[in-house]
């Protein structure tokens, strides 16, 4: 490992593994997102990563507004505007279920393009409002700034924020699936629709919910990504792929399998990054998941009954 | 209680139930029996809203049922227990059965269901997937019956189940019956399961009623021969 000492090597193990930790996060959110709603109605949703794009400038607006009209308040906007991020981008899921999407249920290759056209039109406003430069919202003080453990590791502050808020928001998700009755009617319909309905589910109502709560998480995606990175209009399309990725190489109907391929994922890129180049690691980690998808084409779970 | 008039069920443009009439009292328990493919199913399908009507009525107590979804149906006061039960296969026992709690808006099982059912109760917490067939049957109707219905539809549910069990799920019917004011019609193939619950018999051939008997009254040779190819 040309030239690195046995510490820095360490180092560089500790911060790049921690970057590795606020990709699986962000790609954690989405894939969440994406892994519910298809799993619930097959959908492929090719505009996700505009949903995230919307929680983004979500953020981004919020942050300008409290800038220019309350600047004392700047310290707390980001959690406003995290909750905002969710509401907004779960509001225009809902809408887009409502108008399109409900539609097209019966034609998956349609559902296909036509997400695709949304993501191309969203993509053109986002453009047309915001403008083609990347934006970046001020984020407050706490967020700024590194915990340095040793003189040679920085962890940054909004690393660990992310962090935070993407265990928070699985643990949510993870409630509302396994605990509550909505999810309750979610895993019915994702099951067995027909019947669903006729113990009484309904089952489109379940369907509009799920697209609207996927897209929230999605957009408390773009407000998390936000503290990371600054947000262009084609933002979203460059992490829909990986978050495809992550979707099927977990397998579709788990969870767990979402958080396991999310992490393996998140971790060899970042962690090859450093040592080849970027697209170096993106063909490594792409041949892996293939060879391992051709042994396992359920993904890495699935979940074991008689059938 | 249950008024079907004049019903007619096409799959596209070829027609399979010819304006059936069905008319089944409170406490009723009605059998119709018929050959592979002769409509039951699809009737049945028909009835709970899968299926689309061409044309007729679907009344219970008065309240027309046809336009209306699957999910309002069974709010409405109609259970349905398909052919080959269709339980939820990785969702647990317990909640297979709390999917029909929905419009029953009931918080707990009722311990009536698992007094009635008593191997769900030990099975509770593993996948339906994993129960054998006849524990599938009785979880599919336990499922139906939280709903709350006046009228519960059961579909061949001795189909592919061995005949011990299907005495017990004779007795569990005839239970029931006891238990709640219920309309059950059943569709059947099984003559024996047939005369152990049933008040009156109905015949389908071809999508069309062709013999109707009290269960006093029948002659069992004759349905035999309806049943026989």
């Amino acid at each position: 490992m040309g030239g690195f000492s046995y510490e820095e090597l360490q180092a560089i193990l500790v911060m790049q593994g921690f970057a590795g930790l606020s990709l699986f996060s962000v790609l954690l959110l989405m894939a969440l997102g994406l892994a519910i709603i298809f799993g619930q109605m097959g959908v492929i949703n090719m505009a996700h990563g505009e949903f995230m794009a919307v929680g983004a400038y979500t953020t981004y607006m919020l942050s300008t507004i409290t800038e220019t009209y309350v600047p004392g308040f700047m310290n707390y906007y980001f959690v406003f505007s995290i909750i905002a991020a969710f509401l907004v981008a779960g509001v225009i899921g809902y809408f887009l279920e409502f108008s399109l999407i409900r539609h097209l249920y019966k034609r998956p290759l349609d559902t296909l393009l036509a997400t695709w056209g949304v993501s191309l039109i969203m993509q053109q406003i986002f453009r047309s409002v915001f403008g083609a430069r990347e934006v970046s919202p001020t984020l407050p003080e706490w967020l700024m700034g590194s915990y340095q453990p040793t003189d040679t590791i920085d962890i940054p502050l909004n690393g660990l924020f992310v962090l935070g808020l993407t265990a928070f928001v699985t643990g949510a998700v993870f409630y509302l699936m396994f605990k509550s009755r909505w999810g309750l009617r979610v895993r019915a319909t994702t099951q067995n629709r027909l019947m669903s309905g006729a113990v009484g589910i309904n089952t489109k109502m379940v369907d509009r919910l799920t697209f609207a709560l996927g897209c929230g998480i999605a957009g408390i995606a773009g407000a998390a990504f936000t503290t990371i990175a600054s947000t262009g209009p084609t933002t979203g399309s460059l992490y829909i792929v990986d978050t495809f990725m992550v979707v099927v190489f977990g397998g579709a109907a788990s969870l767990f399998g979402t958080i396991a391929s999310a992490f393996s994922i998140a971790q060899a890129q970042s962690i090859m990054e450093f040592f080849l180049s970027g697209s170096m690691a993106k063909v490594l980690t792409l041949l892996t998941i293939v060879v391992i998808l051709m042994l396992r084409p359920e993904g890495l779970f699935s979940i074991k009954i008689r059938k | 209680m249950l008024e079907v008039s004049g019903l007619h069920v096409s799959y596209g443009q070829s027609e399979v139930i010819h304006g059936v009439d069905i008319t089944v009292k409170k406490n009723e328990t009605l059998a119709i029996m018929g050959r592979n493919g002769m409509g039951k199913t699809t009737l049945f399908k028909s009835l709970i809203g899968v299926l689309p009507t061409t044309d007729g009525s679907i009344k219970i107590d008065g309240e027309e049922l046809t336009g209306k979804e699957s999910f309002q149906r069974v709010a409405s006061g109609i259970a349905y227990v398909p052919q080959g039960r269709m339980i939820f296969p990785s969702l647990t026992v317990q909640e297979n059965i709390e999917t029909g709690m929905e419009v029953s808006r009931m918080k707990r099982i009722p311990d009536e269901i698992f007094a009635l059912f008593p191997v769900l109760h030990e099975m509770r917490h593993r996948k339906g997937g994993n129960l054998s067939g006849g524990q599938q049957q009785q979880l599919a109707i336990a499922r139906a019956l939280v709903t709350n219905p006046k009228v519960l539809l059961l579909d061949e549910p001795t189909e592919g189940i061995q005949p011990s069990i299907i005495k017990d799920i004779a007795n569990i019917l005839n239970e029931i019956r006891k238990l709640r004011d219920i309309t059950i019609i059943v569709s059947e193939q099984v003559l024996s399961f047939t005369m152990a619950i049933a008040d009156r018999i109905i015949v389908i051939d071809k999508g069309k009623f062709i013999h109707e008997d009290l269960r006093e009254n029948v002659d069992t040779d004759k349905i035999s021969k309806y049943l026989s190819v």
